[in-house]
This record gives structure tokens, C-alpha cells and sequence, in this order.
């Protein structure tokens, strides 16, 4: 009986460290953090709690009357409307290239299309931030070859953007190469054969056949890239601190701004709620937009 | 496949093989103007039109970093922080464990909750993190650069479902044997499970390796910096010294090269195996 009892003690002690760490620095931080987005807490308060006032709705009122927060909202929706689909296609491609043939020369080139997304964010920054250079970059210097005039890289708010829209792809291909290479692995080769009977070529049976099969690997891609991608953070932080003219500050640099370096912690606690908000409502969309076509 | 084997489909073979290569090369470019700058003095690293290969290879710059910078203490830290994930790959592992192979109170609930925080973008809780690690006085210390990113949601979700599929038939023939329920989970359990910990454990590794967010948050003394704080900071002291710049990136990134070439196979087998597909 005795026995019986700590038995049953013995999953939570499975489950407790693990579980335990993620309340901590998970469950209370959110409970936390949309208490403060009502409060103006910043250095001051920290000191002396006394110095913490509740200013309702304050903080959100004021976010969208920043001109800087409706530019990084700006900017970051440009992140993700050209970045995202570039990282599908990309991926998709080069999944379907690796997927042709089986031999080592193939298998080694996926890991060199995998490289980048393992490369350390700080590493590549600091590689591409050389390769971008005005003067003395690599880019510059094959492009003046063609005879075409410097191009500024980071100096210029949109060349800016796509630049670091460039790096990040390089970066997010591989992870999601790989989930597509598995899917396609796992298509029936009954499927290709059954489609070549029925006379289809090859691009019908890419649309018709390979496509319709990838639909839950793009879907699984597409959520999670685009969540990704709605919290650019490291690339403009580190190759352009958000600038030229916060032409590169995304909204979740922003936060970090607001809340580390000008430590206007109750502000940037409702900058991140609104981010929290709009990846919510993406997401939402996503799984409605999914529902809708399953009857296929 | 056979009626493929075509002079049409070997063209085809050919021109996919080309195209593959071309684009493998353009992807490397960054990796190989970083290993070349590496090797070059900071003067030929600024030369128009610039070198591919170094015309006097040197070693300097990595002297540089090991004797007027501190990048020894930045490796040092960084590998505290590699040794740590692996127990907050034990954590995971554990859970994971927990909750595919045991029935109890609250389960589903709990579960639940713990995908939830998946949900939750890093920018909501770095705030209130900061908070409370400051209210227990760890900022600017290891345990507070270590403590938050120690468990993933994500990782024990995939540790439950490889667990899901070990037979409850071996666990209760253990049991019958008189084994503690740990005993049961280090001497049979890992040694099953080793596929998932091998996967789990070369992420945790390169996570940790590169973590770059919370030590930047937490750590205002020099000598907590990890290599990719470390790094950073370089980047803005030495602004136009590329050939620095690129030793120290070599330093951060070949070791990962180096690393994910030996477990490549088990990394991508392990998307596989997760049933991410």
C-alpha cells in the first residue's frame, strides 16, 4: 500500500525540474509582463517599488502614437513579406534538387545547404557585415567588375532591409530544407508511377501530385517561419543597430531598445504584448486558411 | 525508376547535379572569405582588389584573440554553458519520459501547458526574466545566464513521442524485477532512447554554443562574456580589422563545422524520426 502510494509519486518527480524551470522562466514571466504593460516601470520604479504607478491602457495609447514602433511595425512586415515566401521557395527548391539523386556528391551538398542555419547569428553578422563593406567588401569589388557603381549595402534604409533580408535567408533555408526533404521522402513512389500511366508530365505531376503531398510540411514551414520572422531580432541588432534612420529596426529590436538600453521596462512589456498579439492573430489566420482547403 | 535512365533523364541528371553545385558554392562563399580572411594580415585584408587566397599566411590574428583579447575566458564561459545544457538535456529528457510513460493526475493539463510556452515569443518574457533574475540577484552572474534557456518545450514534446514508442511491457518486466523506477530510467531507458539524446544533445550543444541573447542581457562583466558577446564586442572595437573579425568568426563557427560533419546523419535522421514530416 505504502509502495503503491510513492509509486505515484515517481512522475512528478519525472516531470518537476523541467516543469518547474519552464513556470518559472515562462509562465510567471508572461503573468509578469502583462501586469507591468499597465504600469510605467522603468529604472526608478526598480529601485523603489513605491515609485510604480498603474497607468492603464497608457502605454498602448502611446505605442501607436510612436513613430518609431509604426516603423518598426513597417519594417518588420516588410521582413516577413519578402522573407518568407523567398525561405519557401528556396528551400522548397533546393529540397527538390536534393531530392533527384542519392549519391555521396548529393549528400554532401546538403550539408553544405545546411550549414548556414547552425552557423552562430554573431559569426555570420560579423562575415556578412564584411562581405557588405562599401569600400573594401567582396560584393562591391565583383560588382565593380561589372562595372556597376558601390552599392550601400547597410547605409541605406530599403537597400538596408533587403540586405539583411538576403542574410537571413541564406540562414533559414536549411532547417526547413530539410523538413521538405523528408516529406518528399516519405511520398509513395506508387504515387509518381500511378501519375506516369495516367500520361501526366513532369510539371503535372509536380502541381497535381508531389505539391498536394508537401501541403503539411509548407504548412509546418510556413507557421513556423513566419512566426520567425515576426521576431527579427539578432540581424539588425548586430550588422546595423537598427538604423539608417531606424530604416532596419524591427519591432522586436524595438522592445529590446525601449526595455534594455532606455530601460523603459513597462513600455517595451506592451510593445511585446502587441507583437504577441499579431503573431497570435497570423497564426489564426493560417489554421482558418488551412481548414478551408482540407476538403481537397 | 529504370525506363528514367534515358539520355533525356541523364541531361536532366547532369543539369540538376551543375545547378546544385553552382548554388552549393554561392551558399559556401561566406565560409570560404571567412576562412581566407582568417589567414590574411589585417593590411591584405583591406587590399582593392582583394586576394582569394592569403599571400602570406599568418597566424596572428589568433594570437591576437587568445593573447590581447580574451576570447580564452569567452571559451571558457561558453563551455560552462555547453556542460549545463546537457543537464537541461537530462531535464527534458526526464519530462519527456514522464509524461509518455506514466499515467497521473493533472497530465494532460500539465502538457498542455507546457506546449503553450512555446507560444510565447522570447521578446514577452525577456523582460520579466530580467526582473526576476534580478530580484534574486543573478544578474551578472553564470547561474543567470545559464537558468533561463536550460529546458525546451520543444525538445520535450520530441522526447515524449520517442518515448511514446519504447513498450510499457519492458518497463513493468523491469519493475517486476525490482527495479527503482531511476534505476529503470538510466540503465534502460537512455541506453533505448540513445538515438533521441544524440540528436537532442548535438542541438543542445550548438544552442548552447551560440547563445548570444541572454548572456548579452545578463552579463555586464567582461569575464562572463561568451564567445558570441565576445565576438560582438570585437566587431564594434575593431571596426575596420576584417582580418580579426574573421579569425574570430572561424574560431566560433568552425568548431560547429567540424562537429555537425561527424553527427550530420543523425541530425537529419532525427527530423525524420520526430515525425516532423
Amino acid at each position: 500500500m505504502f509502495k503503491q502510494k510513492f509509486r505515484n509519486r515517481h512522475p512528478y518527480m519525472f516531470i518537476a525540474p523541467a516543469v518547474t524551470l519552464l513556470i518559472i522562466f515562462s509562465i510567471i514571466p508572461i503573468t509578469i509582463a502583462f501586469f507591468i504593460s499597465f504600469t510605467d516601470l522603468d529604472l526608478k520604479g526598480l529601485a523603489n517599488w513605491s515609485n510604480i504607478s498603474w497607468i492603464g491602457f497608457d502605454n498602448y495609447q502611446n505605442l501607436f502614437a510612436d513613430d518609431t514602433f509604426i516603423k518598426s511595425i513597417f519594417n518588420t512586415l516588410f521582413y516577413v513579406v519578402i522573407g518568407v515566401p523567398l525561405v519557401i521557395i528556396c528551400s522548397l527548391g533546393i529540397a527538390l534538387m536534393l531530392n533527384y539523386g542519392s549519391n555521396k556528391l548529393f549528400s554532401m551538398f546538403r550539408s553544405v545547404y545546411y550549414m548556414p542555419s547552425i552557423t552562430n547569428i554573431i559569426a555570420v553578422a560579423v562575415i556578412w557585415g564584411y562581405l557588405y563593406n562599401t569600400e573594401y567588401g567582396l560584393f562591391n569589388y565583383i560588382l565593380s567588375l561589372l562595372s556597376v557603381e558601390n552599392i550601400p549595402w547597410l547605409q541605406e534604409p530599403t537597400i538596408a532591409k533587403i540586405s539583411l533580408i538576403i542574410l537571413a535567408v541564406w540562414k533559414g533555408i536549411g532547417i526547413n530544407m530539410i523538413i521538405f526533404l523528408a516529406a518528399l521522402q516519405g511520398i509513395p513512389r506508387a504515387y509518381y508511377e500511378a501519375a506516369k500511366i495516367d500520361g501526366a508530365n513532369r510539371i503535372q505531376t509536380f502541381f497535381n501530385v508531389t505539391l498536394p503531398l508537401l501541403r503539411y510540411a509548407t504548412f509546418f514551414v510556413t507557421v513556423t517561419t513566419l512566426i520567425g520572422w515576426m521576431q527579427f531580432f539578432e540581424e539588425p541588432y548586430v550588422m546595423t543597430q537598427g538604423g539608417p534612420l531606424d530604416g532596419t529596426l524591427s519591432i522586436a529590436l524595438f522592445i529590446y531598445q525601449e526595455g534594455f538600453q532606455f530601460s523603459e521596462f513597462g513600455y517595451a512589456a506592451a510593445g511585446s504584448f502587441v507583437l504577441f498579439i499579431m503573431i497570435i492573430i497570423i497564426t489564426l489566420i493560417q489554421f482558418k486558411l488551412r481548414k478551408s482547403d482540407t476538403e481537397y | 525508376m529504370a525506363s528514367i535512365h534515358s539520355t533525356k533523364g541523364k541531361t536532366e541528371k547532369t543539369l540538376i547535379t551543375v545547378l546544385m553545385i553552382i548554388g552549393g558554392i554561392l551558399v559556401s562563399i561566406p565560409f570560404i572569405w571567412m576562412i581566407t580572411s582568417a589567414f590574411k594580415p589585417e593590411s591584405e585584408a583591406l587590399r582593392i582588389p582583394p586576394t582569394i587566397l592569403p599571400e602570406n599566411p599568418t597566424l596572428d590574428n589568433f594570437k591576437h584573440l587568445f593573447t590581447e583579447l580574451n576570447f580564452l575566458v569567452y571559451l571558457r564561459n561558453t563551455l560552462i554553458i555547453v556542460a549545463f545544457s546537457f543537464v537541461g538535456l537530462l531535464f527534458n529528457g526526464m519530462a519527456g519520459y514522464g509524461f509518455a510513460k506514466f499515467a497521473f493526475k493533472g497530465r494532460e493539463k500539465i502538457f498542455y501547458l507546457v506546449l503553450a510556452t512555446m507560444m510565447i515569443p522570447g521578446q514577452v518574457t525577456m523582460i520579466p526574466v530580467y526582473l526576476l533574475l534580478n530580484g534574486m540577484g543573478l544578474t551578472n552572474t553564470l547561474p543567470g545566464i545559464i537558468l533561463p534557456g536550460l529546458v525546451a518545450a520543444f525538445s520535450i514534446f520530441l522526447f515524449r513521442q520517442f518515448m511514446g514508442t519504447i513498450p510499457t511491457d519492458l518497463i513493468e518486466a523491469a519493475r517486476l524485477d525490482g527495479a527503482g523506477e531511476f534505476y529503470i530510467f538510466f540503465r534502460l531507458i537512455i541506453p533505448i532512447a540513445k538515438p533521441i539524446f544524440a540528436v537532442q544533445g548535438i542541438l543542445a550543444f550548438i544552442g548552447a554554443w551560440n547563445s548570444f541573447l541572454w548572456p548579452l542581457i545578463i552579463a555586464n562583466d567582461e569575464s562572463l562574456y561568451t564567445l558570441s558577446v565576445g565576438l560582438s564586442l570585437l566587431q564594434g572595437q575593431y571596426g575596420n580589422n576584417f582580418a580579426l573579425q574573421m579569425a574570430g568568426a572561424a574560431f566560433m563557427v568552425v568548431p560547429i563545422i567540424i562537429i555537425f560533419a561527424f553527427f550530420q546523419k543523425y541530425i537529419v535522421e532525427g527530423f525524420t524520426m520526430s515525425g516532423i514530416k
